[in-house]
């Protein structure tokens, strides 16, 4: 009897180290995933924010059109960029010197002439008119405003002199300067001006191409798995196809960009950069994922339920589609969707199939040339000026808030598919 | 098939090695058949088992059995445990069919037609042979749809109302209605392992078999569910053709007209359920009964 409660002290000990080890273990997980969204959330979350600076445009009929004109080639011709300027110029009359005035200028985006022209088209009659405008400031002026920009620097050194600094300083006190929510961030494609950059054609390139590969992996694989777990004989060849799957799940990713590379474009002669190549690829990816998962899935339904099928008369493709099946279901679709969230994710197989390309448009389909959101991090990361650094983890943000939607909705389903039966 | 059937119904074997195929059956019906003890003939016969092997892979699990199943009739299958009564009591619906290395050879007949020829079709062949398993497994649906499944997918019934007719009958028989007529809709897996039972039971009775098979029924159970069950099987004997395993010898005794007692894959005796164990003629039959091994 002592001996035994001597030996159950130590058992107990041996159970409390065990699940302090545990919580250890989780306390450390949980404090690397904060950090890392602490990192992205504080480097990110002023992307959502874009300095704007309001001018009072005076619509110059000579620079544009003739009032009343409304034909959009001749309204879409006008001379916006001088536009800008010439409002500049009004609001600092004391600049004269050519180069200042371009020092000037360069306070204001190239994309307020875009957005001066798209209100003359949209109301010609503004033509002739002043009015107020909001237009975006330049990435410059936004990181002084954000306060990324170090004035304890020599002037040479920094982006924004001293001349500029005192005109910013004159356009505050006027209060012509606001951070306003960043829309561009949200409706626009890649740009080469931070300010005019947005992730929406990137968005749209992950999700034409995630649906390119949801619609070609999700069928595939469930027939495979059902395949080879229902009605395979086990042979030689089944027993080869596999560990064949399963070597194809430990493939490098880069190899299918390659493969894909081969094939679809060289061979099949489908367009570079396109989502439906990049999906066919990544489906390629996923295939034995979801294969894989969804023949666990299988295997975990209990023999006895098939048993009760085949026992009332049920044919082998009922006992599988009626019962089987249904009861498979959320385990196959956690591994399809966790096999999207990787394909989501996936960067080096794209780049060999030239989803790297610079493209400003948002695509419209999957064969269009577009960019996915790894991609589009990657490129960003890759920029020098300093406010592509926000939107680089902006972006991140993105896309973790695909994933952790992804993920939802994987629960979602597999709650409702459970409750159902 | 060239198996002759006799005036009197009984079929003539056929036999694996020669063609004389009109053995005559009635002058050995009192003795062995290949080493049963006790009469394998029933006057009215519903299924008709003859020289039935049974290997998986290479071992053979079922040696030369013969055996009659008669009409409205419990025969029950009795035997120390991995003797075959399962393997044997699946040969009946084919259900051995699911187990890859599983080979079945000779004959078994139901009503006349071997269940076994090429070119029958086992998917009607277990709506007539329905099977109740050892473990409770109703369909993770409702109480209503596990009934309605069968008759669903083998077209049974002509509409809902039908249908509601069917499920409503099939749980009567299995006396399970009283129980859960006002939660048709929930599921079936939330019953108690007796109903569950019972439901499976109802499950096989809904396609309207002419046989059910039962293996170890109440096993699962405990012994009020258990009474209810061979209750059940006495009220079922009326309309269908029981054929149960088990391995409690007193639930043979109570539920069935006949016995057949198997070992190492053997059929040792088979004979009235009274006389088997009252009085038992094989030697293996007796030690069994009185329990010297089990
Ligand atoms: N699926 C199977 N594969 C291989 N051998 C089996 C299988 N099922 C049963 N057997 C073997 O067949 C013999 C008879 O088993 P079974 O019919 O289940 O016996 P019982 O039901 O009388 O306990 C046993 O020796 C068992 O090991
Ligand atoms: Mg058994």
């Amino acid at each position: 009897m002592v001996r035994v409660e001597k030996g159950l002290a130590r058992r107990y000990r041996q159970e409390r180290n065990f699940k302090r080890l545990g919580l250890g273990a989780i306390l450390l997980g949980l404090l690397f995933v904060s950090f890392l969204f602490i990192s992205i959330i504080a480097n990110g979350y002023t992307a959502f924010q874009q300095t704007f600076v309001k001018l009072d445009v005076y619509y110059d009929p000579e620079m544009i059109a003739p009032v009343g004109e409304t034909d959009p080639e001749i309204l879409s011709a006008g001379n916006y960029g001088g536009l800008v300027k010439a409002t500049m110029r009004e609001l600092f009359p004391s600049v004269t010197n050519r180069r200042d005035k371009k020092k000037l200028y360069g306070l204001i985006s190239t994309g307020a002439s875009y957005q001066l022209r798209e209100r003359v088209m949209q109301d010609p009659s503004v033509i002739g008119q002043r009015e107020s405008i909001w237009v975006p400031a330049d990435d410059d002026v936004d990181m002084l405003i954000k306060g990324h920009i170090d004035l304890n620097l020599p002037e040479s050194d920094r982006r924004i002199k001293d001349d500029q600094l005192s005109w910013i300083q004159g356009l505050q006190e006027d209060d012509r300067v606001e951070k306003r929510f960043n829309k561009t961030f949200f409706t626009a494609g890649d740009s080469r001006e931070p300010e005019l950059s947005g992730i929406k054609g990137a968005a749209s390139g992950s999700f034409f191409t995630l649906l390119i590969c949801l619609s070609i992996s999700f069928p595939v694989g469930v027939a495979a798995a059902v395949y080879l777990e229902e009605f395979a004989p086990k042979n030689r060849w089944t027993d080869l196809i596999e560990v064949n799957i399963n070597n194809l799940a430990a493939v490098p990713s880069i190899v299918f960009g390659l493969l894909g590379l081969a094939v679809f474009i060289n061979f099949f002669g489908l367009p570079r950069s396109v989502p439906m190549v990049g999906g066919l690829v990544l489906a390629l990816m996923t295939l034995p994922t979801i294969i894989i998962a969804s023949r666990a899935a299988l295997k975990s339904v209990p023999p006895s339920i098939r048993e009760a099928a085949l026992g009332v008369g049920a044919s082998p493709m009922q006992t599988i589609t009626h019962h089987v099946l249904p009861l498979a279901l959320p385990g196959m679709l956690t591994g399809t969707i966790i096999g999207m969230a990787q394909a989501l994710g996936e960067t080096a197989p794209l780049l060999m199939i030239g989803m790297v390309a610079f493209i400003v448009d948002i695509p419209g389909g999957a064969m269009d040339p577009s960019a996915v959101l790894p991609v589009q991090i990657y490129l960003w990361a890759d920029s020098p000026e300093r406010a592509f650094v926000e939107r680089t983890s902006a972006a991140i943000m993105v896309l973790l808030a695909f994933l952790i939607s992804m993920n939802l909705l994987a629960v979602w389903l597999r709650k409702k598919f459970e409750r159902r039966w | 098939m060239d198996d002759v059937i006799n005036q009197d119904g009984t079929v003539a074997r056929e036999l694996k090695t020669g063609t004389d195929a009109e053995v005559d059956m009635q002058s050995t019906n009192e003795s062995q058949s290949r080493g049963t003890v006790g009469d394998i003939y029933v006057d009215d016969p519903r299924m008709t088992c003859r020289n039935v092997n049974v290997y998986y892979g290479d071992k053979q699990a079922i040696f030369d059995i013969d055996l009659d199943i008669g009409k409205n009739q419990v025969i029950s299958m009795i035997g120390p445990s991995g003797c075959g009564k399962s393997t044997f009591l699946r040969c009946l619906n084919r259900m051995n069919d699911t187990i890859d290395v599983c080979k079945v050879t000779g004959q078994i007949k139901m009503d006349g037609q071997d269940i076994y020829d090429g070119a029958l079709d086992v998917v009607p062949l277990r709506a007539s042979v329905g099977m109740v398993f050892q473990k409770p497994n109703p369909f993770p649906k409702s109480i209503y749809d596990n009934i309605a499944y069968g008759p669903r997918i083998h077209g049974l019934s002509d509409d809902k109302q039908h249908l509601d007719e069917i499920v409503e009958t099939s749980l009567k028989k299995a006396g399970l209605w009283e129980e859960v007529k006002d939660r048709l809709d929930q599921p079936g897996t939330g019953l108690s392992g007796g109903q569950q039972q019972r439901l499976c039971i109802a499950r096989a009775i809904a396609v309207s078999p002419e046989v059910i098979l039962m293996d170890e029924p109440c096993s699962a159970l405990d012994p009020i569910a258990t009474a209810k069950i061979e209750e059940l099987i006495d009220e079922l004997r009326e309309n269908y053709t029981i054929a149960i395993v088990t391995h409690s010898m007193q639930q043979a005794a109570r539920v069935s007209q006949r016995t057949a007692y198997f070992h190492l894959g053997k059929l040792i005796e088979v004979g009235e359920t009274d006389q088997i164990f009252t009085a038992p003629k094989h030697r293996l039959t007796e030690d069994y009964i009185t329990g010297r091994f089990g």
